[in-house]
């Protein structure tokens, strides 16, 4: 009788619960239905392009259902110049991101404490060029870096460019252009982290014989590693997918090209789907790995 | 600094010379001068805001002082960072970094520093707090207890001339308090270095320390060992923040080589010379309540007895070893008496017609110049004080 009497009211305990979850179900389906509309979608109309073959006998841009492994290997041997490129500027810029927003970001976050207006109106700053568009402030830089411009001509004139040297085009001026647009984003989660940090455990680093340069490394950067990983991931992943600043159009040139170029000129100009799908593949696929790698190997879980 | 590599042979003394802490909008150190001897166990005693935790981060080197030197061992530290510094803190937050192991926490001072074997020297540091076992887990993982014996590993690992302990204890419960005071007593004693304790815990300061100083907007008003001080108190401050007391304010009406004696509500009250700050005029005298006896029949005068009363008990409270009367008399008001439960129940009921009697040796009269008011408040306990001062300050703080 006794255990009767729990079962019944178990039954009613378990039953709640089971409402719940319906309603979180419910919650939850706009984004599922999203997801699976926009992206689930796509991509696997990606991958299925990515394997499509040419069509015998048929015109530019027409291809039939395959399973051509060939235009991975195809694509990836044709194009890996613009893969090593598309990673390697990202890898810089992100560095060189890093190396700028950090200062700025320990500034509003730990220097700035006390004067809660300055801080906020330092926030503003970063986040201003936000209200302009990204491709109308990527133009303006190609102004102020064309040959005709006064840096182009002051760098000249104190012959650390040669007289037959330009900016735009170059290696140097894509990985500016991306340092310069994701600045924001490296900086606003390191903000968010080291507005956090106990600056308590920077006297007791101080107070255990580390000297300020000793203490920044061994605690204060260890202690705001969750902001360097996001910033990092944030930058990162975006910069060794775009395709506005390595472009002829705004600060490149065809020897700058990136992966995002390739994809799409393979895209919209050249009309090779699979090529194109292919090599979009492999971008998401080697940002998956260097990322799981690069979170995996930075220990963070602690701090999480 | 000489110390790199090298641990301190013993423990260091600490001078302050003329130290004034000012912040912005008030200052928390007036012209300081105190020396503490090396080897001792030191507590700086005071209500919240009264400086004390500033004279702690100025020895640290966390705070810079607007005036004055600081000397570690005869050297002057005054314009050294707090890195150079050979003294280390046991910080009231703990202050343990929470991305390294306890090992590495308790390593971290040692390896800085470039001594031979840091984890072996931390796992002995960590053996001594009996914490050894949990020297793989992170900070998070443990209990306020095990965190604050981590935090004093840390400090006492790198042998410093000197120790700053600021609040330590404040978070721990009761019992694992009083462990920790025992535990801490010997380990100084063990380790001779020199302690230097901040507390608003007068039973803390008072069982710990060697020497205590009582610290009350931003000055010392008293310092001793505990017992000189807790029976011989100079000041009203120290009189009623150290335990309590009774005090009471009258005119001198006699003064003799060994005895003063002062008109307390239409009796003469005597305190011996040598126990009085001032010997004529208006005084204010006192004693502590558990020299009190009651009595429920007039005693008989004598030398050597004060009397007061006949009075009525408002209050009975009991607490455990003791019982608390307040016995209210006329034209003198409220006076504690602390009764010692030799007996089952309380002695006298509430409404009883008492008097007290104390031995004229154990009155003391203070330096204090007498306040407007005849009678200081009775019932000014240690929390009432420091709850009083820190609103004072803070109103001083909000009208700067």
């Amino acid at each position: 009788m006794a255990f009767a009497a729990f079962a019944s009211s178990d039954a009613a305990v378990t039953k709640p619960p089971r409402r719940k979850s319906t309603i979180a179900l419910v919650l939850l389906l706009p984004g599922i239905l999203y997801m699976v509309l926009f992206f689930l979608t796509p991509l696997i109309s990606l991958v299925i392009t990515s394997f499509q073959a040419e069509l015998p006998g048929g015109d530019i841009g027409e291809y039939v259902p395959a399973l051509q492994w060939q235009n991975y290997v195809d694509s990836a041997s044709e194009y890996l110049p613009h893969i090593l490129r598309a990673f390697g500027y990202a890898l810089v810029a992100t560095v060189f991101a890093l190396i700028v927003s950090y200062p700025i970001a320990y500034y509003i976050g730990v220097k700035a404490r006390r004067w809660p207006l300055l801080q906020s109106m330092m926030l503003t700053l970063v986040i201003a060029p936000f209200f302009i568009s990204f491709l109308l402030r990527t133009l303006a830089w190609k102004q102020i870096l064309s040959d005709e411009s006064p840096v182009v001509q002051a760098l000249k004139a104190v012959a650390i460019l040669p007289a037959d040297g330009h900016l735009t085009g170059t290696p140097f001026a894509v990985i500016f252009g991306l340092t310069y647009n994701f600045i924001p984003f490296m900086t606003l989660p390191l903000y968010t982290t080291l507005e956090r940090l106990d600056t308590r455990f920077l006297e007791a680093g101080s107070d255990l014989y580390a000297n300020p340069a000793t203490t920044f490394l061994k605690v204060t950067v260890p202690l705001s590693m969750p902001g360097i990983i996001s910033g990092t991931l944030l930058t990162f992943i975006p910069a060794a997918g775009d395709y506005i600043n390595a472009s002829r159009d705004f600060l490149g040139s065809s020897k700058t090209a990136m992966l995002g170029n390739a994809i799409e000129a393979n895209f919209l100009t050249l009309q090779n789907y699979p090529v194109a799908a292919a090599l979009s593949i492999i971008l998401m696929a080697v940002i998956l790995i260097l990322v799981g790698v690069y979170v995996r190997r930075s220990g963070t879980e602690d701090l999480l | 600094m000489k110390t790199t590599g090298t641990f301190a042979e013993a423990g260091a003394d600490l001078e302050f010379v003329d130290i004034s802490k000012r912040f912005p909008g008030f200052t928390a150190i007036e012209s300081l001068n105190l020396t503490i001897p090396a080897g001792s166990f030191f507590a700086l005693l005071g209500p919240s805001g009264c400086g004390k935790t500033t004279t702690l981060r100025l020895v640290a080197g966390l705070e810079e002082p607007s005036a004055g030197r600081i000397l570690i061992g005869g050297k002057d530290v005054t314009n050294t960072k707090s890195f150079q510094r050979p003294v280390n803190t046991v910080f009231q937050s703990y202050a343990l970094f929470p991305h390294m192991t306890i090992l590495e926490n308790v390593a971290f001072g040692l390896r800085r520093r470039k001594i031979d074997d840091p984890l072996g020297k931390a796992h002995e540091a960590l053996r001594l707090v009996e914490l050894d076992h949990l020297a793989a887990r992170r900070p998070a993982q443990l209990s306020g207890g095990q965190q604050q014996r981590v935090a004093l590993a840390r400090a006492i690992v790198n042998r410093p001339a000197l120790l700053l302990l600021d609040e330590p204890l404040g978070a721990l419960d009761l019992k694992l308090r009083r462990q920790m005071q025992l535990e801490l007593k010997s380990i100084q004693t063990e380790i001779g270095l020199t302690f230097l304790h901040v507390t608003h815990d007068q039973e803390e300061a008072m069982t710990m320390a060697d020497i205590v100083a009582v610290m009350n907007k931003g000055e010392i008003e008293q310092m001793g060992a505990p017992e000189q001080l807790y029976e011989l108190p100079r000041t009203a401050f120290v009189a009623n923040f150290l335990g309590q007391s009774n005090l009471f304010t009258g005119q001198v009406t006699d003064s003799t080589a060994d005895f003063i004696t002062v008109d307390i509500a239409g009796r003469g009250i005597v305190v011996p010379r040598t126990r009085a700050q001032r010997h004529a005029g208006e005084v204010t005298i006192g004693v502590r309540p558990e020299k009190l006896m009651l009595h429920t029949d007039a005693p008989a005068a004598g030398a050597g007895i004060n009397i007061l009363g006949p009075g009525r008990v408002t209050d009975v409270s009991f607490s455990g070893v003791s019982t608390s009367y307040i016995v209210h008399i006329p034209g003198l008001g409220a006076v504690t008496v602390f009764a010692q439960n030799m007996v089952f129940g309380p002695v006298v009921n509430e409404g009883a017609e008492v008097w007290v009697s104390w031995t004229v040796d154990h009155g003391f009269g203070l330096e204090d110049e007498p306040t407007p008011g005849s009678r200081f408040p009775a019932d000014a306990s240690t929390n009432a004080i420091a709850i009083q001062r820190r609103a004072a300050l803070e109103t001083e703080l909000e009208g700067a």
